[in-house]
């Protein structure tokens, strides 16, 4: 196996401890941060293909006005699918998976704090994606309620919801294991003279992140456990002739769920962080207020989950509570913006494939801010509210946000991971293809959600005839082009190409740097001086 | 439906998304919510734009700022990194700025919250309820009420038929009202939750089992209003549209005798 050169590293003598069985036992079996980063990210983007291909059996029903492709039952169970496994198996995975090879190689830590809970959090993902995956061949069909999973309708499900919410039980218990390590890891395991303040921006996002994780997913797994109870044992938690409430299963949901996509964003935040100022030759301005920003996003994100709730009947002064702290949102966000900016300012700026990936997330993540402060005006968000529109938003914040910072990512430290440079050009077609492809599939849908189109249906009226097949068109393209990055991947990780220096990018100053590329099985047994 | 609003049309433009649609009828395109007639609609449609406008300004300035410095502060025209990291002047600026900007947007909006929260003397009241797939209408003041389901045919959904003019945009028996009169709608579902949706009146309202909520319009132009149930409720969730005919006063009042007659025979002959 390549790993044996790895081993080895020349000059680093660590190396020599590197015992680890071959073949399937050694992944079963690991509880080594790199392999199991690895492992995270190979699940990840292997649930980004699966949700992607559902996205495409979307967009291909919805390429013309009628009934195609797809039944409507179905059609709703691959966009209940499609949002559960790229949320919870894609991006959240592929975050994990940047935290376990970075954070102990950017504090100087030789491992996670806990090596072998690490492999049980990795290793419960795996069952929890056959659960989702096996719903659709149960009677009755996968989940088709939305990732949302609202009652009364997820309460007429058949056994396919039952299996979700197994499945979101696994998973939040897989993430909280996570986060428990990240935060054990990164609060005892720094290198001496590595001081809070001193910390890579990646590693304070996470940080927070992983507190947000242990607050509310163990939320999360409240609500779908009164959901499941509710199906089977006669308790009446969201039925209204048992004495319950609908509504309550969405402020229990969104309690969890907006906080959630700070989850999603946040180590993004953390990525940009990193590549902005290596690219612009220049330390990351306002470092302080960018730790206060992340904190105070944080924060804020616990207070405003019943803007998702707007048009379910709040009184007044609900309303105006939730709009108001929703739109002080936009103040850190901007901040986080501002500093980016300043940070590429009197740089002395050049654009690999991560800063094209970083640039693209900045301005397209900005673009989806927008429209996030327009959907937090209320009697906007009324027209607005289930819409393409909405759509839109969170595809800007989630594929154009989360995903282009992990593109930009994995291009970023892919050198130190295999040991190999990826290919520029590739790197560079993929970015480009990427987000044109993008803007062409989602660009459209403001339109479509302000003219009137509701989410979720497999069919619709004449007018909306145009843009969606534009948006069809964009999305084939955007699914196509990703292969270009599984391609590039592999091409790194197989050895070919060019061999990479210890440090290939001049302005990174981060702990990582310092060690050999690819990085020795074992690093940091001794820690470094900071 | 051809009208296209040209000042958003323009700042959208930016998108540049090519000329793959250049092809198609205009008449099939919409960029922009669609034409309100009722007072808190255009209030909605006048708030959107307003808001619009105002992300183009800062999106336009940050991003000046940004390709200003990408294309000067670069390596390959020689430019030296100066390494600065902190400015608490800027940094108060920045922060202080946006705060007064959200000020600015929060005020015509809360007016407006306020306005269409105020439900209070209507001078007809219709309880809506939601079902998997279609909608009720119960006059209540006039004690009749009907279904409303989709009228399109399946032979078009089936792409067995030429679909028409209002392709899944019909219903059997659409809910009339008169003009110029506050309407009161009392909404609640039998089953699972749904929305009640009507874009050109801005009412969007969930109906929720076992609850009644409330919301209200006073339409200012005859004609029929489409709208959707804009809730997941199922597997028919795309086909259970909303109609809304606004009718003269007098036709009306004549609609009403109408209903009332029809209610009366099977009580009649029972």
């Amino acid at each position: 196996m390549s790993t044996v050169a790895h081993d080895h590293a020349p000059g680093y003598g660590h190396g020599e401890s590197a015992h680890h069985p071959s073949g399937i036992t050694r992944w079963l079996t690991t509880t080594n941060h790199k392999d199991i980063g690895t492992m995270y990210l190979w699940f990840s983007f292997t649930m980004f293909l699966v949700g992607g291909t559902m996205a495409m059996i979307i967009r291909a029903e919805l390429f013309q006005p009628g009934l195609q492709v797809v039944e409507p039952e179905f059609f709703n169970s691959m966009t209940t699918l499609h949002g559960l496994i790229m949320v919870f198996g894609a991006i959240m995975p592929a975050a994990v998976g940047f935290a376990n090879w970075q954070i102990p190689m950017m504090i100087g830590a030789p491992d996670m704090a806990f090596a072998r809970m690490n492999n049980w959090s990795f290793w419960l993902l795996p069952p929890a994606a056959i659960l989702l995956m096996a719903s659709l061949f149960v009677p009755g069909g996968a989940a088709a309620g939305g990732w949302t999973m609202y009652p009364p309708l997820t309460v007429q499900a058949g056994m396919g919801m039952d299996l979700t919410i197994f499945a979101i039980h696994i998973l939040g218990a897989s993430s909280i294991m996570g986060s428990i390590n990240i935060i054990t890891t990164i609060l005892n395991m720094r290198a001496p003279g590595m001081a809070l303040m001193k910390m890579p921006l990646f590693c304070w996002t996470w940080l927070i992140t992983a507190y947000l994780l242990i607050a509310v997913m163990p939320v999360l797994a409240g609500a779908v456990t009164m959901l499941l109870t509710d199906r089977h044992f006669g308790t009446s938690f969201f039925n209204a002739a048992g004495g319950g409430d609908p509504v309550l299963f969405q402020h229990v949901f969104w309690f969890f769920g907006h906080p959630e996509v700070y989850i999603i964003i946040l180590p993004a935040f953390g990525i940009i962080s990193q590549i902005i100022p290596t690219f612009s030759r220049k330390p990351l301005f306002g470092y302080a207020s960018m730790v206060y920003a992340t904190a105070g996003i944080a924060i804020l994100s616990f207070i405003v989950w019943a803007h998702h709730m707007f048009t379910t009947g709040m009184p007044t002064s609900g309303l105006l509570f939730f709009m108001y702290a929703t739109m002080l949102i936009a103040v850190p966000t901007g901040v986080k913006v501002f500093n980016w900016i300043a940070t590429m300012w009197r740089g002395s700026m050049t654009f690999e494939t991560p800063m094209l990936f970083a640039i693209g997330f900045l301005f397209l993540f900005t673009l989806g801010g927008f429209t996030g402060l327009v959907l937090a005006i209320m009697p906007v968000d009324v027209q607005a509210q289930d819409t393409y529109y909405v759509v839109a938003h969170f595809h800007y914040v989630m594929v154009a946000g989360s995903l282009f910072a992990f593109f930009g990512g994995a291009y970023y430290w892919i050198p130190k991971w295999s040991g190999t440079m990826y290919n520029e050009t590739l790197g560079k077609v993929h970015f480009w293809s990427s987000m044109i492809s993008f803007n062409v599939t989602f660009f459209p849908m403001h339109f479509l959600g302000l003219a009137g189109m509701p989410r979720r249906i497999p069919d619709y009226a004449q007018q909306f005839a145009d843009w969606n097949m534009v948006a069809s068109i964009g999305a084939f393209w955007f699914g196509a082009t990703q292969l270009l990055f599984l391609w590039s991947m592999v091409r790194c990780a197989m050895g070919s190409g060019a061999k990479a220096p210890a440090r290939p990018w001049e302005g990174a100053d981060t702990l990582e740097w310092t060690l050999p590329s690819p990085a020795p099985y074992h690093t940091f047994e001794t820690p470094p001086s900071v | 439906m051809a009208r296209i609003h040209l000042d958003s049309a323009v700042a959208y433009a930016g998108a540049a998304l090519g000329g793959a649609w250049a092809g198609a009828a205009l008449a099939a395109r919409e960029w922009n919510l669609q034409t309100p007639v009722t007072p808190i609609a255009r209030q909605m449609y006048d708030l959107h734009l307003f808001i619009f406008w105002v992300c183009v300004v800062i999106f336009v300035a940050v991003f000046g700022v940004m390709f200003y410095s990408i294309f000067k502060h670069r390596k390959s025209v020689g430019h030296e990194a100066h390494q600065f990291h902190e400015n608490t002047t800027v940094e108060v600026i920045w922060t202080v700025i946006p705060f007064l900007i959200l000020l600015f947007m929060a005020f015509p909006a809360t007016k407006t919250i306020l306005a269409m929260k105020d439900t209070s003397a209507p001078d007809l009241t219709i309880k809506v309820t939601g079902y998997q797939w279609k909608w009720s209408y119960d006059y209540l003041q006039d004690g009749f009420g009907f279904y409303s389901s989709l009228a399109t045919p399946l032979a078009q959904i089936e792409n067995r038929a030429p679909k028409g003019e209002h392709y899944l945009l019909e219903v059997d028996n659409p809910m009339v009202v008169p003009v110029d009169t506050k309407v009161r709608l009392l909404i609640t579902a039998g089953d699972v939750l749904h929305a009640w949706w009507m874009p050109a009146f801005g009412v969007k309202q969930d109906a929720i089992p076992g609850f009644v909520r409330d919301a209200w319009f006073r339409a200012e132009t005859i004609g029929v209003y489409r709208g959707q149930c804009a809730e997941l409720c199922g597997k028919e969730h795309g086909f259970m549209p909303i109609v809304v005919e606004v009718r003269g006063k007098d036709d009306y009042a004549k609609w009403v005798v109408e209903q009332k007659q029809k209610a009366a025979i099977p009580e009649a002959s029972q």
